[in-house]
C-alpha cells in the first residue's frame, strides 16, 4: 500500500518573486505601479511647481466670473455678464447641436449611397464609388473651410435681395433665403389654439405606437397581414390636419422678410453651423456607406436565395432577413463614425461657429489664462460626450444583435 | 432510292446576334436602362453630372499659370476668354508650389528636407519589401536620428549622443539579462537610456561639440512647414505609435490587473477626446508638465501629442488582430513551450500585425489627414499657408485654387495608400 505524500513544502525565498511564475507577474505588476505613480507624481509636482511659478494656482473660480464675450449662435438665454460656465453650456448646446444633426443626415446619406453604391445601375454606382473616395481622402477640415467659403462667396448679401429689382431672390415659394451670413427659414408661430393641434399629434403618435403592437400581436395570432405603413401615414396626418382647420389654423408660419439691411423672423441658420453640418455629414457619409455597404455584402447571397424560394417579396427579404443580419455588422463600425463625427465637430473652431472648444477652449481660455483648468474641462465634456454615446449605441447593439445559441 | 432527307446536314452560316442583344446596345439595356427606376436614375445622374461638369471643367481650363497678382489673372482670363469669365487662377500655385511644398524653410538649404525624404524611402523600402536584404534594416533604424538632424541641422553630436542612449540600454539589456535574468534587465534597459538622456546627454554633446565642430546650419522650427510639415508628423507619428500601440495592446490583452487598467484607461481617454484638444495640449500645456525652465521645440511637443494620439488608435487595431488570431496559435505556442515574449514575438504578432494591416494603413490614412488640423494651433502646415497667402496683397481673395490644390495633393496620397493595402492585403492572403 502505497502513501499518498504532500510534497515537500519549500519556504518562501525572495528570489521567487523574480523567477516563479507564480510570484513574478505579482512582481511586474507592483514595479509597474510604482513607476506609474513616480511618473505620474513628477508631473503633478512639475505643473504645481511651474503654475506656482506663473502666479496662477489651480482653481476654477474662473467659470463663475463674468465671460464678457458674446455668443452669437445659442440655444439658451446668454450674454456677455453671464458666467464663464454658462457660455461653456452655451458650447455644449452647440457641440451637441452641430453632432445630432450631423448624424442624423449623415446616416440618411450614407444608407443612401451604400446601398446605391451596390446598384445594378454602373453610372450610379460610380458616381457613388466617386463620392466616396472623394471625400474619404481629403481630410475633413480641408471640406469644412470649402463648405464655410461655398457660403461667403457663392451666395449673395442680404441687402441684394432688396428694392424694386433685387440681384437675388427667396427659394422655395419665396420662403427661404440663402444669403452668405447664413440661411433664413420660415419658423412656425403658436397663436391660441395651437396647443390643441400638438396634442392631437402627439395623441396620434401613441395611436400609431399602439396600432402597431395591435397589427403585430394581430399577425402572430391570425397570419394576415395589415397594409400598417397607410393606416399608420394615415393615423399620423389626417386627425392632426382636420383639428388644425377646425381651430382655424392656430399656426402660422412666419416668413423672413427683408427689413433695413438685414433678413429679420422665422428661422436663421448661421452659415458656420450650415457649413459645419454640411461638411461633417458629407464627410461622415462616405464612410458610413462603406460601411453599409460591406455590411451589406456580409449577408451571404444563399439567404436572400432561400427568403425567396419561402416566397417573400424583395420588400420584405430586406426588412425580414437581409437587414437584420447586415445591422449585426454595421452598428459596431457606425458608432464609431458618431463617435468621430462628434470628436471632428471641434473643427467648428476653424469657421467660428461657438462650440465648446470655441467658447471654454478658446475665449474663455484666452481671456483667463487658465489653460491647465479649461483643458481638464473640455476634455472631461469630450471623454462624457463620447462615452455617453458608445453606452447608449452599446446598449442598442446588444438589442438587435442575432441571439447566438 | 431517291436521296431524300429531311435533316439538314451541313451548318447554316452563324447570323449576327439581333440588336438588342449584343455590343454597346446590350450593355446600355443590362446596366443603364434594366427598368424605369433604373432609367431615372440615370438621366437623373446623368443631369447632375453635366451640372457639376459645365461649372467645374470651364473653370479649371479657362485659366492662367502665368499671372503674377489675382488682378492680373483675372485681367488675362477676361482678355483670352471674354469678359466675365471665372477661370481658375492655378498661377498661385505656380508661384507659391515651393512655400506649398517646404514652407518658410530656407531656399538654399532646400537639399535637406529632399535628401531626407529620400532616405526615407530608402529607410522604407525593407520594411514595406521584404525581398530585399535584411541587413537595410540597420539604416532604417538609425534614420530616424539621421532625419532629424538633416532637418534641423545643428550639432552632429546631439543625434549621435541620443542615439547612444538606445546602445546603451541595448547593452544594459545583455550584460544584466546574462547575470540576473529578464524582469531586472528589462528594467534596467528601461532606466539606463532614461537616466543617460536626463542626466549625461546634454553635457556630454557639448562637450563632443567643443571638442568637434560638426554640424549644419542650424533651422528653427517656425520656418518648417507645407506638405513638408505634413509628412514629417504623419510619417514620425506613425512610425513611432507602432511599437507604442503595439505594447499598449499587449497591456490590454494581458491577465496583470493594473497592467490592464492603466492601458485601457490611457486608450479610451485618448480615443474619447479629439485631436484638436491633444494638440491644445501641445500647443499651451506640454511645458507646464516638465521640469521648470525646460522649453521645447512647438513641433516636437505636436508630434509627441500626435504619437500618442495614433498609439491608442494603433493599439484598438491591434487588439483587433489579436482577437482575430484562432485560440490554437495561443496554445501551439505554449505548448511549444515558449515563454510570453518568445511566442509574443514568434507566433502572436507576425500573424496578428499581418491580419491588421488593412486597418493600420486606415490609421495611417486617417492621421496624415488629421495633421491639418496643426493648423488650428497656428503651424504652417498648407491650411496654415493659404492664410499667409492670401495675406499677401497680390493674393488677396483666392480661395479655390489653393483648397482644389491641396485636396488633390492629399486625395493623391491617401487614395494610392488605400491601393497599397488593398494590394498587400491580397498578397499576404494564404487561405484560400
Amino acid at each position: 500500500m502505497s502513501v499518498i505524500t504532500d510534497p515537500p513544502q519549500e519556504g518562501f525565498r525572495i528570489s521567487q518573486l523574480l523567477y516563479d511564475t507564480r510570484y513574478r507577474s505579482m512582481t511586474i505588476q507592483i514595479v509597474a505601479l510604482i513607476g506609474f505613480l513616480l511618473a505620474i507624481g513628477w508631473l503633478i509636482n512639475n505643473t504645481l511647481v511651474n503654475l506656482a511659478a506663473l502666479g496662477k494656482p489651480l482653481g476654477f473660480g474662473f467659470l463663475w466670473e463674468p465671460a464678457g464675450y458674446d455668443i452669437n449662435q445659442r440655444l439658451i438665454e446668454y450674454n456677455s455678464q453671464m458666467t464663464n460656465a454658462r457660455a461653456a453650456l452655451v458650447g455644449v448646446l452647440n457641440t451637441l447641436l452641430v453632432a445630432v444633426l450631423g448624424c442624423i443626415t449623415a446616416t440618411i446619406l450614407g444608407v443612401l449611397i451604400g446601398v446605391l453604391r451596390l446598384s445594378k445601375n454602373w453610372l450610379v454606382s460610380r458616381l457613388m464609388t466617386v463620392y466616396i473616395e472623394g471625400f474619404r481622402n481629403v481630410p475633413v477640415l480641408l471640406w469644412i473651410l470649402m463648405a464655410m467659403a461655398i457660403f461667403i462667396e457663392v451666395f449673395p448679401q442680404p441687402r441684394d435681395f432688396r428694392g424694386e429689382d433685387p440681384a437675388a431672390t427667396m427659394k422655395i415659394f419665396e420662403s427661404v433665403a440663402i444669403t452668405n451670413r447664413g440661411v433664413y427659414l420660415p419658423g412656425p408661430i403658436f397663436n391660441a389654439g395651437s396647443g390643441i393641434v400638438i396634442a392631437a399629434f402627439i395623441a396620434s403618435l401613441a395611436a400609431i405606437f399602439f396600432f402597431g403592437k395591435w397589427a403585430k400581436a394581430r399577425q402572430e395570432q391570425t397570419g394576415q397581414i395589415l397594409p400598417t405603413f397607410w393606416i399608420k401615414l394615415a393615423i399620423l396626418i389626417v386627425p392632426s390636419l382636420l383639428i388644425f382647420f377646425i381651430m382655424g389654423k392656430p399656426i402660422d408660419l412666419e416668413i423672413p422678410a427683408i427689413k433695413g439691411f438685414n433678413f429679420a423672423g422665422g428661422i436663421y441658420m448661421r452659415n458656420s453651423l450650415i457649413a459645419l453640418w454640411l461638411a461633417l455629414s458629407l464627410y461622415t457619409a462616405a464612410f458610413i456607406a462603406e460601411t453599409v455597404r460591406s455590411g451589406i455584402m456580409a449577408v451571404s447571397k444563399g439567404q436572400s436565395e432561400a427568403a425567396a424560394a419561402l416566397g417573400l417579396r424583395p420588400g420584405r427579404i430586406m426588412n425580414l432577413v437581409i437587414l437584420p443580419q447586415a445591422l449585426r455588422v454595421i452598428i459596431p463600425p457606425m458608432i464609431s463614425q458618431y463617435l468621430n463625427l462628434t470628436k471632428n465637430s471641434s473643427l467648428a473652431i476653424a469657421v467660428g461657429y461657438m462650440d465648446i472648444t470655441g467658447t471654454l477652449g478658446g475665449i474663455t481660455l484666452n481671456q483667463t489664462g487658465r489653460e491647465m483648468e479649461c483643458l481638464i474641462i473640455l476634455m472631461g465634456i469630450y471623454l462624457v460626450i463620447s462615452l455617453t454615446i458608445s453606452t447608449i449605441m452599446n446598449w442598442y447593439n446588444e438589442r438587435v444583435k442575432l441571439q447566438e445559441r | 432510292m431517291s436521296k431524300l432527307s429531311y435533316v439538314r446536314t451541313e451548318m447554316l452560316p452563324e447570323q449576327a446576334p439581333p440588336v438588342a442583344q449584343a455590343g454597346i446596345v446590350k450593355w446600355l439595356r443590362e446596366n443603364l436602362f434594366s427598368s424605369i427606376p433604373n432609367s431615372i436614375l440615370t438621366l437623373a445622374s446623368l443631369a447632375f453630372l453635366y451640372v457639376i461638369l459645365s461649372h467645374v471643367l470651364p473653370w479649371m481650363f479657362q485659366s492662367s499659370w502665368t499671372a503674377n497678382s489675382l488682378s492680373e489673372c483675372r485681367s488675362m482670363i477676361a482678355a483670352a476668354y471674354g469678359e466675365g469669365t471665372h477661370g481658375a487662377c492655378w498661377a498661385v500655385i505656380r508661384e507659391r508650389f515651393l512655400q506649398l511644398v517646404f514652407g518658410f524653410y530656407p531656399a538654399e538649404l532646400y537639399w535637406r528636407p529632399i535628401v531626407a525624404f529620400i532616405l526615407m524611402l530608402v529607410a522604407l523600402a525593407p520594411v514595406l519589401f521584404d525581398k530585399l536584404p535584411r541587413k537595410m534594416l540597420w539604416f532604417s533604424a538609425i534614420f530616424p536620428f539621421l532625419c532629424f538632424w538633416l532637418l534641423w541641422g545643428g550639432s552632429i553630436w546631439v543625434p549621435i549622443v541620443a542615439l547612444a542612449g538606445f546602445v546603451l540600454g541595448g547593452v544594459a539589456y545583455a550584460l544584466i539579462g546574462a547575470k540576473f535574468g529578464n524582469l531586472p534587465a528589462t528594467i534596467a534597459a528601461f532606466l539606463v537610456p532614461v537616466l543617460w538622456w536626463l542626466l549625461l546627454a546634454n553635457p556630454v554633446s557639448n562637450g563632443l561639440h567643443s571638442i568637434i565642430p560638426l554640424g549644419l546650419e542650424a533651422v528653427e522650427s517656425a520656418k518648417f512647414g507645407g506638405f513638408m510639415l505634413s509628412v514629417l508628423i504623419g510619417i514620425t507619428g506613425i512610425v513611432m505609435s507602432l511599437p507604442i500601440g503595439v505594447l499598449l495592446a499587449l497591456g490590454r490583452q494581458s491577465d496583470l490587473l493594473i497592467v490592464k487598467a492603466i492601458c485601457v484607461g490611457f486608450i479610451e481617454f485618448i480615443r474619447g477626446v479629439p485631436l484638436i484638444t491633444l494638440l491644445f495640449v501641445a500647443s499651451v500645456l506640454l511645458n507646464y508638465f516638465l521640469p521648470p525652465g525646460t522649453t521645447f521645440d512647438i513641433i516636437l511637443r505636436v508630434i509627441i501629442m500626435v504619437t500618442l494620439f495614433a498609439s491608442a488608435y494603433m493599439a484598438e487595431v491591434i487588439r483587433g488582430g489579436l482577437a482575430a488570431l484562432p485560440k490554437g496559435q495561443y496554445e501551439g505556442a505554449d505548448s511549444l513551450g515558449l515563454d510570453f515574449w518568445q511566442s509574443t514575438r514568434l507566433i502572436i504578432m507576425p500573424q496578428a500585425l499581418k491580419i491588421s494591416i488593412p486597418s493600420i494603413v486606415s490609421t495611417f490614412i486617417g492621421l496624415f489627414k488629421d495633421t491639418v488640423l496643426v493648423s488650428i494651433i497656428g503651424l504652417l502646415d498648407p491650411i496654415g499657408l493659404t492664410t499667409n497667402i492670401r495675406a499677401d496683397a497680390a493674393w488677396n481673395g483666392i480661395i479655390w485654387e489653393l483648397y482644389g490644390f491641396i485636396a488633390l495633393v492629399f486625395f493623391i496620397f491617401c487614395f494610392s495608400m488605400s491601393r497599397y493595402s488593398m494590394y498587400l492585403e491580397r498578397k499576404l492572403q494564404t487561405s484560400h
